[in-house]
């Protein structure tokens, strides 16, 4: 990666596969989100996003994970290699 | 060095507990004491028939002392027979607890709870289909120090979507015995026995090391707990990691006496430059990830596959939303009209027993309480019966195919509108047939607003005890020449109202007792299961035995209450018939004294005795009716209890049941809060009797308000 441009977990396209940069989101949600599997470094992609638009369906460590879109844009992923 | 448990002696302050009330430590005697094993791990990872299998029928289910947590505690054999008692914790993803379920499981395996003796061995049920955030815990749990076993399960649903466990490989550098399991065949559970009687006076497992700085603040932390002075705790090493590495508001929670070293550790891990969240779960996931890096091998599988191409149908735009309603109409459909055959049977065999008490038994208010109080307030609790075990049976079955996770992550959107959780719709479905399980089932929404909003609301749905007072009313309401479409019509309407009314509250409580952000939702989307009918089952009866034990004891002592009210006093006259006798007792004078409340209505007192008596049950108005209008056997006899009450004058000679009348009575049925049973349900499971006491306030308001609405309104209009 060149320059480093984040992005939002949330509005990635289906399939994309990206890496997790950082958050901007309160520490107990951070706290749980990390805990989940959603650490600095790991890669995911949008499974599919519900009917309604939200929640998100993402694929991360092997296991699928709905989370709002609230928190999808706390998420800052950027390209994975 | 000295464990933990020889620090007991000193007088010190405890962790406090969920509650807030603080926990003092359980003694345990030494010597040849029954050891305590604790089942821990994800939700969803099997733990629950691990512990069947574990521990067969020799378990007791009961509540965790002040909150609502089923405690199940099974006696498990070791190798040479030794009892133990083995403790199946909720389900948690971290002892970074979130809701009141994790924190239970977090307070028992740290030793905080003074009703549950801390664990000896922490067996560790570890699902081989999601390895990684299994071990996460696995990680986390080693911190406490306890000898440790690993019961790997699921590896066959593992093998066939291609990954290849190397168990041995795992147990080495793990540091604890790892057994693979399948509880459904026994496989595995003899060897798990084994290992956990060797391992009790084993050694604890390896943990990941954390960042030095980190490492260092929590032994400082770590010496003032053990020391004992102040503060105290079980696994001082444990939650002095969890104190340093959780956020602010938890450090700030912890005893006083440990605040300022607490918060010299905290800040050294500041200047450090190290973010203490962030670097503590990293380094545990670095940890796992080398672990599984040489103990997994992976080649793709087709059943993943399937998975994701059966999601493609069942959260598909259009095809998701239908599948949906064919389930949620399966299901009601069930609970509706399947249910109905044993529900005859369970009336008829209620009339048997009746008729069985009045042949063998002289008249006398013995025998009345025998038969019209006892037998009819169990049977109130056993005629729904088929219909919670229907409705339990299926969401089980839902819950255990994957689908349930589907169904809220389709509807999360819909429920998060007016303020609900995706996991509010179970407990909204099951109020359908009953509020008092959906308000049970409200416990797995981890956000207190959410939970106490689902709850307030719950009963707004039409449960099946409704269903009798809509009918007889729908039959006064229209007689026989109107077609069944239209009486289908305006029941139809009835249940769109409690949902209006379910929605449009909590939307209210929403945005004026229960502010705030909206909630987090953490949905974990297992793969589609085939359930095992066995567990799906036993889960059913261990839910409705729950229903059985909560709601029965309350209906039954009410029943008898009501029976009482409406019995006592006796009339003056001997001769009197049972309708002159009803208005002579103290239900009859209830009936008069509200009169004045409910006759904007368009009730007169008859119609209040009705509503006191709906209090045991709402059904029972149909009977308390018929005994008004001295209907023999009025449940089986609606149009003559229906011919009786379109008779009915009032005192200037106008019809009673007006057509108005009869929808505002319909509409006060729909809003009212007339189950003491849900009442005191509600009271236990928020723990005060705050809540349950502004539930029957509002829901009053709100079903007078309407009626009111509805009968001046249209007379306004002409229409009564």
């Amino acid at each position: 990666m060149n320059t480093p441009t984040y992005q939002q977990l949330a509005g990635q396209p289906v399939g994309q596969q990206v890496k997790i940069q950082g958050f901007s989101l309160p520490d107990a949600v951070r706290l749980r989100l990390l805990e989940m599997g959603l650490t600095e470094g790991a890669e995911c992609s949008v499974v599919r996003y519900a009917p309604l638009g939200d929640p998100i369906e993402v694929k991360i460590r092997g296991y699928f994970l709905s989370l709002r879109q609230d928190e999808a844009k706390g998420i800052l992923v950027g390209r994975a290699e | 060095m000295k464990t933990p448990r020889q620090h007991r002696a000193a007088e010190r302050v405890a962790f406090p507990n969920q509650d807030g009330s603080s926990a003092k430590v359980a003694s345990k005697p030494n010597d040849a004491r029954v050891c305590t094993i604790a089942i821990a791990g994800n939700p969803n990872s099997g733990k629950s028939t691990l512990f069947n299998a574990l521990t067969g029928l020799r378990q007791k289910v009961g509540n965790y002392p002040g909150v609502t947590v089923e405690k199940k505690v099974g006696r498990f054999f070791g190798s040479h027979g030794e009892p133990m008692d083995l403790l199946d914790l909720p389900g948690t993803y971290s002892l970074q607890a979130r809701s009141p379920d994790e924190a239970v499981a977090r307070d028992v395996l740290l030793g905080r709870r003074q009703d549950t003796p801390a664990p000896d061995l922490v067996l560790c049920v570890v699902d081989a289909t999601n390895l990684e955030r299994n071990l996460y815990f696995v990680a986390q749990l080693a911190e406490l120090g306890l000898p440790m076993v690993v019961a790997l399960v699921m590896i066959d649903l593992a093998e066939r979507d291609g990954w290849s466990i190397n168990a041995v490989e795992l147990s080495r550098r793990l540091g604890c015995p790892v057994i693979p399991t399948v509880a459904a065949n026994g496989k595995g559970l003899v060897e798990l026995r084994q290992a956990i009687t060797r391992q009790l006076h084993g050694s604890p497992p390896h943990r990941a090391t954390l960042p030095p700085a980190i490492e260092t603040a929590a032994s400082l932390v770590q010496n003032v707990l053990a020391k004992g002075e102040g503060a105290w705790s079980e696994f001082p090493a444990a939650e002095a990691i969890l104190l340093v590495s959780g956020t602010q508001e938890q450090a700030d929670a912890a005893p006083a006496a440990i605040q300022s070293t607490l918060g010299l550790a905290r800040d050294s891990i500041k200047t450090a430059g190290v973010d203490a969240i962030s670097a503590t779960v990293h380094a545990r996931y670095k940890w796992v990830e080398t672990i599984v890096e040489h103990s997994v091998r992976t080649r793709r599988g087709p059943q993943a596959a399937l998975s994701e191409r059966l999601d493609e149908v069942f959260t598909h735009k259009i095809w998701g939303w239908l599948v949906f309603l064919g389930v949620m109409a399966t299901v009601f459909f069930m609970i509706f009209r399947v249910a109905e055959l044993p529900m005859g049977w369970i009336e008829a065999g209620q009339k048997a027993l009746n008729r069985w008490i009045e042949s063998g038994l002289p008249a006398s208010d013995f025998r009345d309480l025998l038969s019209n109080g006892i037998i009819a307030g169990v049977g109130g609790v056993v005629i729904f019966l088929p219909q919670i075990l229907i409705l339990f049976f299926f969401i089980g079955l839902l819950e255990d195919t994957g689908y349930l996770a589907r169904a809220a992550f389709i509807m999360d959107r819909v429920m998060s509108r007016v303020g609900l959780h995706g996991k509010s719709f179970v407990p909204m479905l099951s109020s359908f047939a009953c509020a008092i399980p959906g308000i049970m089932g409200a416990r797995t929404i981890d956000n207190s607003k959410d939970r106490l909003v689902t709850i307030l609301v719950a009963p707004l749905l039409s449960c099946s005890a409704r269903l009798p007072v809509y009918s007889l009313m729908i039959a006064v309401m229209l007689p026989a020449t109107f077609n069944a479409w239209k009486k289908a019509g305006l029941m139809l309407g009835l249940y769109a109202l409690g949902m209006i009314a379910a929605f449009g509250m909590a939307w209210l409580f929403r945005r004026t007792l229960f502010r705030g952000e909206r909630s987090l939702l953490l949905l974990e989307m297992p793969p589609y299961r085939c359930p095992s009918l066995r567990v799906t089952l036993a889960r059913m009866w261990e839910r409705a035995s729950l229903f059985l034990r909560q709601a029965g004891t309350v209906i039954l002592a009410i029943s008898v209450i009501i029976w009482a009210l409406s019995t006592y006093p006796k009339p003056a006259n001997p001769a009197a018939t049972p309708s002159q006798a009803l208005a002579s007792s103290a239900a009859g004078r209830l009936g008069h004294l509200i009169e004045p409340v409910i006759a904007p209505l368009g009730y007169d007192w008859k119609i209040g005795i009705g509503i006191i008596s709906s209090f045991a049950a709402r059904e029972v108005f149909v009977g308390t009716m018929s005994v008004i209008y001295s209907i023999e056997n009025g449940e089986e006899n609606t149009p003559a209890l229906r011919d009786a009450m379109l008779a009915e004058r009032n005192r200037d000679g106008a019809s009673t049941y007006t057509p108005l009348a009869c929808l505002s009575l319909m509409v006060f049925y729909v809003l009212a809060m007339q189950c003491l049973s849900t009442l005191a349900v509600v009271r236990r499971e928020t723990n005060s009797w705050r809540w349950p006491a502004f539930q029957f306030a509002y829901m009053a308001l709100l079903a007078w308000a309407g009626a009111f609405l509805v009968f001046q309104g249209g007379r306004l209009l002409g229409l009564g």
